[in-house]
């Protein structure tokens, strides 16, 4: 009897656990196929599109497209490829990412070891930046960049980027440093270390991990970034999500989908490689700043 | 030497030094603060008062009350954007939820391969929407895309041409936006269920309750604060949405796949309508503020009393 009920209960558990790896498998496919068919898509010709399928191997692997894409595929009215604006958003992403994550760190420092009367209630003002739909500061900010001779330049796009990352920087390092024993910089300041050199020497050292999440995470934004970039890029400041766009939903004639799909692959490649790269503290950033973002 | 010669100036300069240190923390915010009261609040502010002129090509500010709000609610275009927002926040939140936590309990049941299984369900969160509409859109394709891969397949009559129907392209950028976000979604689920405490599983296994009746009473519940913030995260996506709607659809066909977020940008910056925009942005704003003020009450009045 005993022996039985254990044997039938071993079978259940087995198909129970059978189920669930055909679950997480099935689930896996349809994470991996969009993927799998932009690669396979980019390496074929358009006539192996036509007669294929989505996914189908290609007949022959060929890296037409993806030379097309790069330098001389048309993106609204200039037929240069997308290279341009990839560096384009280099440029807006690596000061965009430093400034902010270094001004976040300066106010974190400032809002754990240096609180003041009203400094609580000055983050959780801040904090309100993490939250707000970016459509409700559009149009001012583009009156403002317009005023400061910035609009359609790297610079203004860079502003932009620093002025509404800096909630989630600070957030980040605020929430890193709130953890970090008070008697550290108290004992520091009795040895006579002043503001800035309890920064630099103390909390500074201490912040590879805090410094790395916060960099991962503004990284991605500013180059997934399409909103800001749309509204205040033009032409030959525009970053590349807007290039991809352009590509993809203004070409007249013939749409080259391999073409297409090489470009999409280049502007999703450093995002993908920091995701590769860093992927814990990739989780993580996405887990520190969805606490309030 | 000098210092100990005139001990008065050494008071005076560490004095000096002092008023320094104590007010170098708050010049070291003020730039923040400066920017946070200018680009946030000043700006926020700013749009309100757009929204409440009859602002066109350019920003007039010649008052005309509410007129902006009342036009807006008899625009056809703007209340199939809201509806569209219900029906398309309302499915993504909801099936990223349950995909969300239904695949990070069966992930937590000690599987082979857990990390490179849960690398493959998060990649998507690394791209931008407009990369991964670019995607959907392709394969959404009627003729060459999925719906082609159905019929290679011997299903001749099979049809799948969402993408282009105005009454059903709205359900393709769910799929989208689900594809891209239920895997971080899987991934708090997870990280909640690893945080539960041991023990109390244990000993209600000891007492005989099996393991569905340990999920429905124990797990879940215990659950609770990870749906809320899923659930805050989620919604904020859907209502900023924007770069999905213009990678795959353009808001078409027609504006049947217009959201507020594409409503605002078109009106704002291509049909020279800014007051109309501006009123636009402040009801996304109001959406926003009625999800969150809840949460962050209830937030508060948890950490007060824990």
């Amino acid at each position: 009897m005993v022996n039985q009920t254990a044997q039938s209960s071993m079978n259940w558990s087995r198909i129970n656990r059978g189920l669930i790896y055909a679950v997480l498998l099935t689930a896996a496919l349809f994470y991996l196929l969009p993927l799998v068919v932009m690669v396979l898509t980019s390496f074929k010709t358009m006539d192996d599109i036509r007669s294929g399928n989505l996914i189908s191997w290609p007949t022959e692997f060929v890296f037409d497209a993806w030379s097309k894409a790069w330098s001389s595929a048309c993106t609204g009215i200039r037929c240069e490829g997308v290279e341009g604006y990839f560096w384009n958003s280099v440029q807006i992403v690596v000061p965009a990412v430093l400034i902010s994550t270094f001004l976040g760190a300066l106010n974190g420092y400032v809002f754990t070891k240096w609180k003041f009367r009203g400094s609580e209630l000055f983050f959780g003002l801040l904090l309100f930046g993490c939250f707000i739909p970016f459509q409700v500061v559009l149009l001012p900010m583009a009156q403002t960049l317009g005023l400061l001779g910035l609009a359609n330049t790297t610079a203004g796009l860079v502003f932009v980027h620093i002025v509404y990352g800096m909630a989630f920087t600070t957030l980040f390092f605020r929430n890193f440093y709130i953890n970090i024993p008070g008697e550290l910089v108290k004992a520091a300041q009795l040895d006579g270390a002043g503001f800035f050199t309890i920064f630099w020497r103390i909390l500074l050292p201490i912040s590879g991990p805090i410094i790395v999440v916060t960099i991962i995470w503004q990284t991605t934004q500013i180059w997934n970034d399409f909103l800001f970039g749309v509204v205040y890029g033009s032409g030959d400041t525009q970053p590349i999500t807007v290039a991809l766009n352009n590509l993809v939903n203004t070409s007249t004639g013939v749409k080259e989908y391999n073409v297409h799909m090489a470009a999409a692959i280049i502007a999703g490649l450093p995002t993908l490689l920091v995701y590769v790269l860093a992927g814990k503290y990739f989780v993580r950033g996405l887990t520190a700043g969805s606490v309030k973002g | 030497m000098g210092a100990h010669d005139r001990p008065e100036a050494t008071a005076k300069a560490k004095g000096g030094l002092a008023w320094l240190e104590r007010w170098l923390p708050k010049m070291v915010l003020a730039p923040t603060f400066v920017m946070m009261l200018v680009f946030i609040y000043g700006y926020i502010i700013w749009t309100a008062v757009l929204s409440m002129t009859n602002s066109r090509f350019l920003p007039s500010y010649d008052f005309v009350g509410l007129l902006q709000f009342e036009k807006l609610f008899e625009n056809d275009r703007w209340l199939v954007a809201c509806t569209n927002l219900g029906i398309f926040g309302g499915l993504f939140i909801l099936v990223c939820l349950a995909l969300g936590v239904t695949l990070a309990i069966l992930l937590d049941q000690k599987i082979r391969q857990e990390g490179a299984i849960r690398t493959v369900y998060l990649y998507p969160m690394a791209l931008s929407f407009i990369v991964t509409g670019t995607a959907w859109k392709w394969m959404l394709n009627p003729g060459l895309g999925l719906e082609k891969v159905v019929r290679d397949l011997g299903f001749e009559s099979f049809s799948f041409d969402w993408i282009v129907d105005p009454d059903m392209a709205i359900y393709t950028l769910v799929i989208a936006a689900v594809w891209q976000s239920s895997g971080f979604v899987m991934a708090m689920f997870l990280a909640g269920l690893r945080g539960i405490d041991n023990s109390i599983i244990q000993a209600a296994q000891i007492d005989g309750a099996t393991l569905p009746k340990i999920y429905r009473r124990i797990i879940l519940p215990s659950l609770r604060p990870v749906f809320f913030s899923a659930f805050i995260i989620l919604s904020h996506i859907a209502i900023k949405s924007f770069d999905l709607v213009a990678a795959m659809t353009g808001g078409g066909p027609g504006y049947s796949t217009d959201l507020p977020a594409t409503f605002m940008y078109a009106h704002s910056f291509t049909r020279s309508q800014i007051g109309l925009g501006a009123a636009s942005a402040m009801l996304m704003l109001g959406g926003v503020l009625a999800i969150l003020i809840p949460y962050l009450y209830s937030e508060l009045r948890g950490s007060r009393n824990g």
